[in-house]
C-alpha cells in the first residue's frame, strides 16, 4: 500500500529531476499571461513549479474576466499568451489574425460546484431547494461562462423559473464567491476550482453540480506572441505535470 | 436601448443628491464655522471616499451592510430586508461614495461668505438658524448648486461601489453603467456605444442647462 502512494510519487520527482536536467537548453526571458479568473490560484502554482524548472524563464500573470482580455488583445494589450475561460474568445483571435489559427489549444475543462460558507447552516447539496435561502449568486450569464453553466444547471434541475428572483450576478466567478463569502448572498454556484483553493477550502463547504446538468465548459488558450518560452509553458502546461496540477485544482482535462 | 437601467440611474441620482444635500449640508456648515482644533480629521474623512479605489471601497461596503455587520443585522431586524443587492443598499453606498463631492463645493462656499455679514446679523438679534438661512445660503448657491451637479454627475456615473454591493438585478440595483459594461463584455459594442451616446448626451443637457440656470440666478441677483 505504501509503495503503491510512493512510487507515483518518486516517479514524479525523478521525472522533474530528469526534465529539469534535460531542459539545462536555457529558455529565457518572460511571458506574460492573461489569465481567466478561476485559473486564480492554479495557475499561480503552475507558475512557480515551471520556474522551478526552467529558471531563467518567468512567467508574470494577470487574472480578469475573459471578455475584457478580448477586448484588451483586440486594441493592443500586451499579453504574450491568453487562457481564456471559454474556447470562442481565443478562436475569435486567431479568425482576426490577432494569433496563429494554429496555436489555438484546449487546456482543462471547467467544473461548477454550489458553495456555502462555513459560518452557513446550509447544506451544499440541498441549498438551491431551501426555501429560507433569500439570495443566490452565480456569475453574470451575459458574459461569464460559470454563468452560463450555472444558468444551464439551474434549468436541468428545473429550479431556474422558481429562482430567478433570487438570483444575484457576479462580474466574474471571483466576485461570484465574494459575494458569497461575505454573507450578502447566502448560496453561489462558483467555480470548483476556488472552492477547492487551499485559500478557500476551509472557508465553506461546496459540492459539486454533476456534470450532465450543464453543457462542458472547455477552456481554450492562444499563443498571442510566439516565444520558445511561449511555447514551452503551453507543452509544460498540456505535459503530465501541468496536468495533473489543474486536475489537483478542480478542473477537468482535455480528453476526460 | 436599456430604459430600465437609465431610469433606474436617474432615480439613483436624484435620490443620492437629494440625502447629500439634506445630510451634507449640515456637515459642511460645520466644517465652515467650527472652531474645533481636530476638525481636520473630521475633513480628512469626509475626502476618504476619493482615495479608495471604487471596487475597494464597495467591497469594504459590502462587508459592512451585509447581514453578518452589525448595522446590516440592526437593518434586518427592523426592516425585515438586506441591505446588499437592494436599492436602499446602493442609495447608502452612492451616498458614501459622493460625500465629498458634495460637502466640499459646499463648504468652501459658506467659508466664503463675510463674516461681518453673518456677525452684523446675529447683532441684529437674528438667530443663527435663520441666519443661515437668510444669510448664509443665499450666498452660496452657487457652491450648493456645484455640489449638487458634481454628486448627480458622480452618481450616473457610478461603477466600481455599484459593481461590488449591486448584484446586477435588473430594476432594482443595474445601473446605466454596469448595462453598459455587461453590453460591452457580451462583445455588443454597438448597443454599448449607443447606450453610452445617449448617456453623454444627457448629461451633457442635464449638466448645460444647470450652468445656464445658475448664470441666470447670478445675473439678476448679483450678490458678490
Amino acid at each position: 500500500m505504501l509503495t503503491r502512494q510512493l512510487l507515483p510519487a518518486a516517479l514524479a520527482g525523478l521525472a522533474a529531476l530528469l526534465g529539469g536536467a534535460c531542459n539545462s537548453r536555457p529558455v529565457t526571458g518572460r511571458l506574460s499571461i492573461a489569465a481567466a479568473s478561476d485559473l486564480q490560484f492554479a495557475l499561480a502554482e503552475a507558475g512557480k513549479q515551471f520556474h522551478r524548472e526552467y529558471r531563467h524563464a518567468e512567467v508574470a500573470i494577470d487574472y480578469g474576466s475573459s471578455g475584457n482580455f478580448y477586448a484588451q488583445i483586440r486594441n493592443g494589450a500586451p499579453f504574450d499568451m491568453f487562457l481564456s475561460a471559454d474556447v470562442q474568445y481565443p478562436r475569435l483571435l486567431a479568425q482576426q489574425g490577432l494569433a496563429r489559427a494554429d496555436s489555438v489549444f484546449i487546456y482543462a475543462a471547467g467544473r461548477l460546484a454550489v458553495w456555502v460558507p462555513s459560518f452557513s447552516s446550509l447544506d451544499p447539496s440541498t441549498a438551491l431547494r431551501d426555501p429560507t435561502v433569500r439570495r443566490i449568486a452565480i456569475a453574470n450569464p451575459q458574459h461569464a461562462p460559470y454563468g452560463r453553466a450555472a444558468e444551464a444547471a439551474l434549468r436541468h434541475m428545473g429550479l431556474y423559473e422558481a429562482l430567478e428572483k433570487k438570483l444575484v450576478l457576479g462580474e466574474n466567478i471571483s466576485q461570484t464567491l465574494q459575494f458569497v463569502q461575505s454573507g450578502a448572498a447566502d448560496v453561489g454556484l462558483v467555480a470548483l476550482s476556488l472552492a477547492v483553493a487551499p485559500a478557500v477550502r476551509s472557508q465553506g463547504r461546496y459540492w459539486e453540480v454533476p456534470l450532465d446538468a450543464y453543457p462542458k465548459m472547455e477552456q481554450g488558450g492562444v499563443i498571442l506572441k510566439d516565444s520558445a518560452v511561449a511555447r514551452e509553458f503551453r507543452a509544460w502546461l498540456l505535459a503530465p505535470a501541468g496536468r495533473r496540477l489543474l486536475k489537483q485544482y478542480g478542473f477537468y482535462l482535455p480528453g476526460e | 436601448m436599456d430604459w430600465q437601467a437609465i431610469w433606474l440611474s436617474l432615480r439613483l441620482s436624484a435620490s443620492t443628491t437629494a440625502i447629500l444635500l439634506a445630510a451634507g449640508t449640515p456637515l459642511a456648515y460645520w466644517l465652515a464655522f467650527s472652531r474645533r482644533r481636530w476638525k481636520f480629521l473630521v475633513e480628512a474623512v469626509v475626502a476618504l471616499p476619493l482615495v479608495l479605489p471604487p471596487t475597494v471601497l464597495g467591497f469594504y461596503v459590502l462587508l459592512a451592510i451585509g447581514p453578518r455587520s452589525p448595522l446590516g443585522a440592526l437593518y434586518g431586524k427592523l426592516t425585515g430586508g438586506m441591505l446588499p443587492f437592494s436599492f436602499q443598499g446602493l442609495l447608502l453606498a452612492s451616498v458614501l461614495y459622493s460625500l465629498p463631492f458634495t460637502v466640499q463645493p459646499v463648504a468652501a462656499s459658506f467659508a466664503a461668505v463675510d463674516r461681518g455679514l453673518v456677525e452684523a446679523s446675529w447683532c441684529l438679534g437674528v438667530s443663527r438658524f435663520a441666519t443661515f438661512r437668510r444669510v448664509v445660503v443665499p450666498l452660496s448657491l452657487r457652491g450648493i448648486a456645484t455640489g449638487a451637479i458634481l454628486s448627480f454627475a458622480h452618481t450616473m456615473g457610478e461603477f466600481g461601489v455599484v459593481l461590488m454591493v449591486g448584484g446586477n438585478i435588473p430594476g432594482v440595483t443595474r445601473t446605466v453603467s454596469i448595462s453598459i459594461y455587461d453590453q460591452v463584455q457580451a462583445l455588443d459594442y454597438a448597443a454599448a456605444t449607443q447606450t453610452s451616446l445617449f448617456l453623454l448626451g444627457l448629461s451633457f443637457t442635464v449638466l448645460a442647462l444647470t450652468s445656464a440656470f445658475q448664470r441666470r440666478v447670478w445675473n439678476v441677483w448679483p450678490m458678490n
